[in-house]
């Protein structure tokens, strides 16, 4: 997809990647690890409107379900829809061919809420202390 | 929650932790829930052959003269025909009907008997026996001492009788005792996940040593809980504390099999007054119109939206590559009910109500 050190992240552990204008969202390899095999993702509607820290997916796993929450605000322009069928692609590509949307952001000033991969990255050694 | 500090240990934990396992507690044990990935491990055990730490399981001795009477008042399945090593699956009930535990009973010798509990039940249902049998019984509580190991799958077998070529003698449901790296062990013919497998009863401060040889053999891999969920949901097979709890009968959990009304037991009573009467409650079982699995708690909706009860059990079936239930309704449910809602009240998906099992191609009886 992009250079990693580039996404930008949530407390929440979703990750958002800004490809020119789009963003493209997934979620990061902290949660992809802490729940395990995923078997099912609901999926945002096409055109669907999206807040910033809002719930607008979901991901189950064998051990739990766990919402999703938008890194930022938006229109859904595109979904994965391989994900579909092929849900594990997430524990396999979290940040590459498991992203989950693409959304058309409204507010690019919302990127001041995000972490940068640094700071996500000490916000991780925090959790674990 | 018990804190993680006062959790039990199997014999097996450092072993556990060496394999880099996810531990989780159950039961008041601290177990590993998996060690690489839970569907892996599934899939170990219905193609080839996994091992499961089932250590934390209880164990008692019940012998005497009136070993066979006295079991026979708190055991629901009828041991007068039970052939020594021989085993069956009963509830033991409290005079209310409730199920007070789910166990295996061996019979060892005339009147020896082995039983096999829940973790979590050890200390209630061993109080419950003694209670129940009488003075001129032995009851014993074996559990600290014995590990517990169960080899499960299509290739256990071949498996198990590299290291004990006697083991293939046994049938479904027969247990004998064998010599297994020079120790005296019960290997019985059981399991819980629906594949050809093997429960073997081992001394605990040996099982490590045998955990580890069994593991030398490259068509064996561990797994953890998490797997074992899936296989035994998938065979609709009850978990204590799910299914089976004090307030349900074995009527309502749908285990009318495993009763027996031609001998007197501790609830049978008010069994029967349920089977004339009616009871409160049924379990159905369904399976999702697509990948979103059911959850424990989940309530349950006829398509009319009326909550009608909860689910028990629920995980994705990769036998299915669905979602699947196990739920308990009211009695008076629409007895053609074919389609339920599960979910909460807001968010909610479908399910087709089937007949247990969900799983049919297992190699159990192979």
């Amino acid at each position: 997809m992009g250079n990693e050190e580039e996404y930008l992240f949530t407390k929440e552990h979703e990750w958002v990647y800004f490809d020119d204008t789009v963003a493209v969202v997934g979620i990061a390899e902290y949660a992809q690890s802490a729940l395990g095999d995923v078997t099912y993702v609901e999926l945002p509607e096409i055109g669907e409107d999206v807040e910033q820290f809002e719930q607008f997916a979901a991901v189950e796993s064998v051990k739990a379900a766990s919402d999703i929450f938008a890194p930022v605000s938006g229109k859904i322009l595109e979904v994965n829809k391989k994900l579909d069928a092929n849900p594990e692609l997430i524990n396999k590509s979290c940040y590459d061919k498991g992203w989950i949307a693409k959304i058309q952001p409204s507010d690019l000033a919302e990127k001041g809420n995000l972490m940068s991969a640094e700071e996500y990255q000490k916000f991780l050694e925090g959790l674990e202390n | 929650m018990t804190p993680a500090d006062v959790l039990r240990k199997t014999p097996l934990y450092e072993d556990h932790l060496s394999l880099k396992a996810k531990m989780v507690s159950f039961g008041g044990w601290s177990m590993p829930v998996q060690y690489t990935s839970i569907l892996d491990e599934y899939g170990q055990c219905r193609k080839a052959t996994a091992l499961f730490d089932i250590c934390h399981m209880g164990e008692f001795i019940v012998e005497g003269d009136l070993a066979l009477s006295s079991l026979q008042k708190i055991f629901t399945a009828n041991l007068d025909n039970l052939a020594v090593h021989r085993s069956r699956y009963g509830l033991m009930l409290n005079s209310k009907g409730g199920v007070i535990d789910d166990l295996i009973i061996f019979r060892l010798a005339e009147q020896k008997y082995f039983l096999v509990v829940n973790a979590a039940n050890i200390e209630k249902d061993f109080l419950h026996i003694q209670q129940m049998i009488g003075a001129k019984v032995r009851c014993e509580n074996i559990s600290d001492r014995t590990g517990k190991l169960d080899l499960q799958g299509p290739l256990a077998r071949d498996v198990l009788a590299k290291l004990c070529p006697g083991i293939v003698k046994l049938k479904y449901f027969q247990s004998d005792t064998f010599s297994l790296l020079g120790e005296s062990c019960l290997v019985s013919r059981t399991g819980y996940t629906g594949e050809l497998g093997y429960e073997i009863f081992y001394p605990w401060s040996k099982t490590k040593i045998l955990w580890q040889k069994i593991l030398e053999n490259d068509k064996v891999k561990p797994a953890g809980l998490g797997a074992r969920d899936i296989l035994r949901i998938e065979m609709a097979y009850s978990l204590y504390g799910h299914e089976i709890n004090e307030d349900i009968s074995p009527l309502e959990a749908g285990l009318d099999a495993f009763v027996n009304f031609e001998k007197d037991f501790i609830g049978r009573d008010v069994l029967l007054k349920q089977k004339e009467k009616g009871q409160m409650r049924r379990m159905v079982y369904f399976i999702s119109a697509d990948r979103r699995s059911p959850r424990q708690g989940n309530r349950l909706f006829s398509l009319d939206k009326k909550d009608i009860g909860e689910v028990t059990s629920g995980t994705f079936s990769p036998a299915l590559q669905k979602g699947i239930g196990i739920g308990r309704v009211l009695a008076d449910t629409d007895a053609a009910l074919d389609a339920v809602f599960f979910g909460s009240d807001q968010n909610f998906a479908s399910g087709q109500i089937c007949q247990k099992p969900f799983y049919h191609h297992g190699t159990l009886k192979k």
